[in-house]
């Protein structure tokens, strides 16, 4: 007879994982969350921006439950060189009702509290175990090993959630090697402040309104990578995020890299007299659509970050991973209705998650990770010029505002030439299709 | 406002040392010694976990520090790199 403990086996109660388990538990499958860290969450590190849309599907009106910190009514992109930004972004009572739009968060919070409805809805869940590798007989995954004593266990199905490393879905040949072009690391303090500071600081009313500000531009010295400050409650979140690659080849420290952008002029201000509470590090799957591997084999499927579904672009990534693992789930529940785990069964996952944003967004940005890689100067040098522009138009010295101009233009002229600028633009035009 | 190490960062982070296991090795300690160019384990790392031991001729592995972020394992391939036995290493306040 065949061995089964469980009906679905989840590796990793992160934001995938648990999605999938609670869609699971809800529609009374028999199904075991396993989690390597102390508790879910203890783990896990994010910016942490939260999107409520794909979460509130699941537990409607869940953020006036979990533990999240304020939402955000206000996002700004700065461009940064070593004495300036040049800032953009969105302030929108819009975003100031519910339901709201985003919600800064702690995963070690967040995570915890999720978990804890996942096991309320009548999943087990067991901490501090390692998976360490799929069981596979007659080529079909049946089950997994753990690290525990007689820790071998089956299921119908296994939904590897297991984050970044991946380890589930290399050993199964899904996927290729990850290679650190394709990876970024992010490394994060987070800031202790008063609520009232926080609020001053960042212009807004109270302890529930918060702020995002993501910061990239020629600071970074031609790597590619994202800096950020996000408001909590009573705390600030800033980090920075590399390509891995990057940094081996620019001879970086990420907490170097971390404390010179804590030390820029515009965000000294921002954090001084905070007192650092946490250091933490963390790496992001950047490699977009292109780097998605096979996400469901016999008995198998992969979803959040051990897919790669990150949107580098818009800094989205626990909102993919709870859309997925939604899709699992409800790929698993057909399947069981259909007695048929199989990969041609389970391949409806990937044509649900190609009908969602997710698929969409990261296949509208497929060509981006090759066109920055091949043309590092979008990242630099064009940046560079508009602060450059920004500066000269607001300085006022006595020259006249059209010679001001026509020194911008001789300037853009000068440093990209009108072919290469045209080009430039038709090539991001062509590769954003 | 002062500028925080590595070491003064990692003071602030909850670990749950496994004092019997260490989930880092390397493959081929002898590249470190003649091929390896760079040695970028000794400065990637957020956390500080090899450093290079000039006496002994090769890198040291100060695991207990070791933030499971795998930046290492990415950045290069002789490192070799498992999770921590479950419930060890890192644990998160915030996250």
């Amino acid at each position: 007879m065949k061995k089964k403990d469980f009906d679905v086996i989840v590796v990793g109660a992160g934001p995938a994982g648990l999605s999938a388990a609670y869609v699971l538990a809800k529609a009374g499958v028999d199904v075991i969350v396993i989690e390597r860290g102390k508790f879910p969450g203890s783990k896990n590190v994010m910016g942490g921006i939260f999107y409520r849309e794909p979460m509130d599907d699941l537990i409607p009106d869940f953020y006036k439950e979990a533990p999240v910190e304020r939402h955000i009514i206000e996002q700004r992109m700065w461009l940064l060189d070593d004495v300036s930004h040049f800032s953009m972004g969105i302030k929108t009572q819009k975003h100031n009702s519910e339901p709201y739009n985003c919600f800064s968060v702690f995963r070690a919070h967040f995570d915890k509290w999720f978990a804890k409805k996942v096991v309320e809805a009548g999943a087990l869940l067991i901490n501090e175990t390692v998976v360490v590798d799929p069981i596979v007989e007659d080529g079909k995954v049946v089950g997994v090993k753990t690290d525990r004593p007689q820790g071998d266990l089956y299921a119908d199905c296994v939904i590897a959630a297991d984050g970044v490393q991946s380890f589930l879905a290399r050993s199964l040949g899904l996927r290729k090697k990850i290679t650190p072009d394709k990876v970024a690391l992010g490394v994060k303090e987070v800031i202790g402040l008063s609520e009232e500071q926080i609020n001053d600081r960042f212009g807004v009313k109270s302890v529930d309104e918060g702020v995002t500000i993501e910061m990239t531009g020629p600071f970074l010295k031609g790597m590619e990578g994202m800096g950020w400050i996000y408001t909590n409650k009573n705390s600030l979140s800033i980090g920075i995020g590399v390509i891995i690659d990057d940094l081996v080849k620019h001879n970086v420290n990420p907490n170097d890299l971390l404390e010179s952008l804590k030390s820029h002029p515009s965000v000294l201000p921002l954090i001084e007299g905070g007192e650092t509470k946490e250091y933490l590090a963390h790496v992001i799957p950047e490699g977009g659509y292109k780097s998605i591997p096979k996400m469901y084999t016999d008995g198998f499927m992969v979803a959040g970050d051990a897919a790669m579904l990150v949107d580098s672009v818009h800094r989205e990534g626990s909102n993919l991973a709870v859309e997925s693992g939604k899709l699992a789930a409800r790929t698993y529940l057909e399947a069981r209705e259909a007695g048929d785990f199989s990969e041609r069964m389970l391949s409806k996952y990937q044509e649900k998650l190609e009908d969602t944003f997710v698929l969409k967004d990261l296949k509208f940005y497929r060509n981006l990770p090759e066109l920055l890689e091949e043309k590092r100067y979008l990242l630099t040098e064009y940046p560079q010029f508009i602060i450059d522009a920004m500066t000269e138009i607001y300085t006022v010295d006595g020259v006249p505002k059209p010679d001001k101009f026509k020194k911008i233009k001789d300037e853009l002229k000068e440093r990209f030439g009108y072919v290469r600028l045209a080009k430039d633009i038709y090539t991001i035009w062509r590769k954003l299709r | 406002m002062k500028k925080l190490r590595i070491e003064d960062k990692l003071y602030l982070v909850g670990y749950n040392v496994d004092h019997d296991n260490n989930h880092l090795g390397i493959s081929d300690p002898e590249v470190c010694k003649t091929t390896c160019q760079k040695r970028q384990c000794t400065y990637v790392c957020p956390a500080n976990v090899y450093t290079w031991d000039e006496k002994e001729e090769k890198i040291n592995i100060n695991y207990d520090a070791c933030l499971e972020c795998g930046t290492c394992r990415f950045a290069c391939d002789y490192i070799t790199w498992k999770y921590p036995r479950g419930g060890f290493g890192v644990a998160y306040k915030f996250g």
